[in-house]
Formats: C-alpha cells, structure tokens, sequence
C-alpha cells in the first residue's frame, strides 16, 4: 500500500472539498522531472542486501523478487541508492 | 526481535512528497512511519514536512496526517489521543514530526506540557539544525560556527556564536518516560528506537539528526554518509534515557576527524583551526559529561 497517481485531478471548486480534509495518499503529480542523473540496477550485481531501500528518502526502491525495482515517476536523482550500494550494483546515467 | 530491512513494513506511508532530492527528514519521517504502521495518525507543523507533504491536492501521507500550529505539535497530540480514546479507539499511535525549530525553539512549551501530564505520544523531532523551510536561519539546535542567513560568516563574526541546545537532556529532565536520540546514518538504531517507544505508555521523544543538503551545502547524495559521520567524530551520540538512566548505545572506539567532517559542508568551510579547536574541545568535554553520567554499552 502506498499514495498512488489518480488519474483525476480536481479541476472546478465544486470537486474540491468544503471541509479541510481530503483523502489520504492522494496524488497527482509526479517529480520524476526533478532528476537530472537517474539511478540503473544492474541486477547481475545486486544481491537483495535492500540497502538502497532502506536508505532512499522517497521510498521509489521496492523488492521485487529477491532483487529491487525503482519506480521512476517518483525518484529524484538524488543519488543516495548509489553511495549505500556496497556491491557497486547502482549507476547514475544523465538524463538527456 | 529487532526490525531490520527485510523484516521492514513494505507499505510506503509517505510517498511522492516535494523534498527536496537527498532530504533527511523525509526519510526519518518515511521510515518512522514503515515502523508504526498505517494506524498512526501523524501531527506535523509548519516546518519542511508539512510545506512538503500537504500540496493540495497533493497529499503525500497514507495514513491520517493533520498540519498543526507551528507551536501546538504536542497539544495537538495531546487531543488526537484523548479524542480517540474518548470514542474507545485504542489501536493506534499518535506521532508528532516537528523540526528542530518546531521543537526546541517554538514548540518547547507545548512539548513540556504534554511530557508533564504523560500523555500517550510520540514525539519525534527531525533535526536538521536550522529553519530549513523559511531559507535556513538559525534556531537554537544550530551548532557553534553554522552559517545560515540569520548568522551569516564575516571577518569578525563566524557563523553561529552559541552552541547546540541539548534537548535530549532537556527532555530527560522533565523524567519523561523515554527518550532517544538517533540519526539516520544509523537506520537501525533509530528503527528499532521507534519500535521500542511504541510499545511503551505515556510520552516519548525521540531526537532524530536528518541532514539537509541544501542548507548544509552538501551534495545530495552525501546525507547518509555526513549522518553517519556526525555520530563517527562525536559531535553527535546515539542514546537513551529510560527509568531515570541514561545509557549510550554507541560508543565510537576512535573518533573520525572533526575537520573533515566540518569541512566538507558548506556551512562550516569558513571556519578557522581555531574554530575547530573550539568544537573539538567542547565534544570532548562533552564525552567525559557522558562517561561520567551515561550507563555505556557496546
């Protein structure tokens, strides 16, 4: 479980609520367009230590298997996976 | 059993939030509420993680998470916790995420309050030792020598002319029930320290170091390891304080050099070696205060 995109966006005043709440986990942009450099697994190197996981600060590295995935919609670029990575399984690629 | 990276909550409760890249308090707060689960109920004020997580529509938190007053963070525990008591609710836990500014400056009273009458929180204060949020200005947990732009470095006048406020002790004082400090260069440490505090009735604080790369002019990736190294030279210390002991969990068996560790950031790369000299000897008066005060295990 985790906040995830909607694929609405409230638009009018009418779809915004008139309390000052508003469901949890509710997102609708993404920060992928913040990166400059963006993290690869090599995953013939990784060995599922889930360093990178533990250490990412948005939580985009997820087990997946008994390796790790990076959701890039969410992921910064800021680089943290590589320095926790002691297998040297993580390299940052420019973004073009 | 202690809690470790695999044994680790997969549920993200903080996800998509606008920090900036490398963000340690970000991170404390994600992996604080991976530990306490999706039926803590989260009170942050105005400070980096509120400005970050609540962009409406924008809403970054999974579970239920309110922006308090920047000074009622515990008050407004305080009432989370009674209200949901009061309709018979019990499983849940109420935690606070407050910056060293929310902490130590504005909402010390409201803090020491809620520690007196014992409320059943959890307070945890991510300290990244300045008002990050408003454009780094110096609060009261800024150390000896920092350059932000309320004390900014000139000829005559280095950075910050005070010390480090020592909330930790603070705290301990009021003989609350437990208290931590921690840094996220130590996840584990600081993981199994929340884990511990939700087990454990009345207030709880826990003071966690959450560098800031942007107002410590490091690079983003470096976070981790400048959070590690803090505790490394022994400017910072990872401890606890339960049934009136003090006890170090940590002790560093020599300590990395305090130079390398200023100077790497940009914050302190103005500093003399008399400065230096300065934060070296009040760390290690510092030590002897924690060999002489401290149960210390290792």
């Amino acid at each position: 479980m985790k906040p995830y995109l909607r694929e609405k966006i409230p638009e009018k005043l009418s779809e915004i609520p008139d309390t000052t709440a508003f469901e949890a986990g509710y997102l609708v942009t993404k920060n992928a367009g913040w990166r400059n450099f963006r993290p690869v697994i090599d995953s013939e190197k990784c060995i599922g230590c889930l360093q990178c996981y533990l250490y990412c600060p948005d939580g985009v590295i997820y087990k997946s298997g008994n390796k790790v995935s990076i959701d890039y919609d969410f992921c910064k670029g800021c680089g943290i996976c590589k320095r926790a990575c002691k297998r040297g399984a993580i390299r940052m690629e420019a973004e073009k | 059993m202690s809690i470790n990276a695999r044994t680790l909550n997969e549920d993200e409760l903080f996800y998509g939030h606008k920090a900036c890249a490398g963000c340690g308090g970000s991170l404390a707060v994600r992996i604080a509420l991976k530990v306490l689960g999706e039926r803590s109920i989260a009170v942050l004020p105005a400070g980096c993680m509120s400005a970050v997580g609540f962009n409406f529509p924008q809403l970054c938190f999974g579970n239920n998470a309110i922006i308090s007053t920047f000074a009622g963070t515990a008050s407004m525990l305080t009432g989370i916790e009674a209200g949901l008591r009061a309709q018979g609710i019990t499983d849940f836990q109420a935690v606070g995420f407050a910056g060293d500014g929310g902490t130590a400056d504005i909402g010390l009273q409201a803090l020491s309050g809620a520690i007196d009458r014992n409320d059943n929180i959890l307070y945890i204060c991510y300290d990244n030792e300045a008002y990050m949020n408003t454009g780094i200005q110096k609060s009261s947990l800024t150390p000896f020598g920092a350059r932000t732009t309320t004390t900014p470095a000139g000829k005559n006048i280095h950075g910050n002319i005070r010390p480090k406020k020592n909330m930790f002790e603070i705290v301990a004082a009021h003989d609350i029930p437990y208290a931590a400090t921690a840094s996220i260069g130590y996840m584990n440490d600081f993981i199994n320290k929340v884990e511990k505090a939700s087990r454990i009735f009345g207030t709880k604080y826990i003071h966690v170091i959450a560098p800031c790369p942007t107002g410590w002019g490091i690079n983003t990736d470096e976070t981790v390891e400048v959070a590690k190294e803090v505790v490394d030279c022994g400017l910072w210390y990872l401890a606890e304080y339960e049934n009136g002991q003090f006890t170090l969990n940590h002790q560093p068996k020599e300590f990395t050099s305090v130079s390398d560790y200023l100077k790497r950031q940009g914050r302190f790369k103005h500093l003399s070696d008399e400065d230096i000299q300065t934060i070296i000897t009040s760390r290690d008066a510092k030590w002897e205060a924690i060999h002489k005060n401290f149960k210390v295990v290792n």
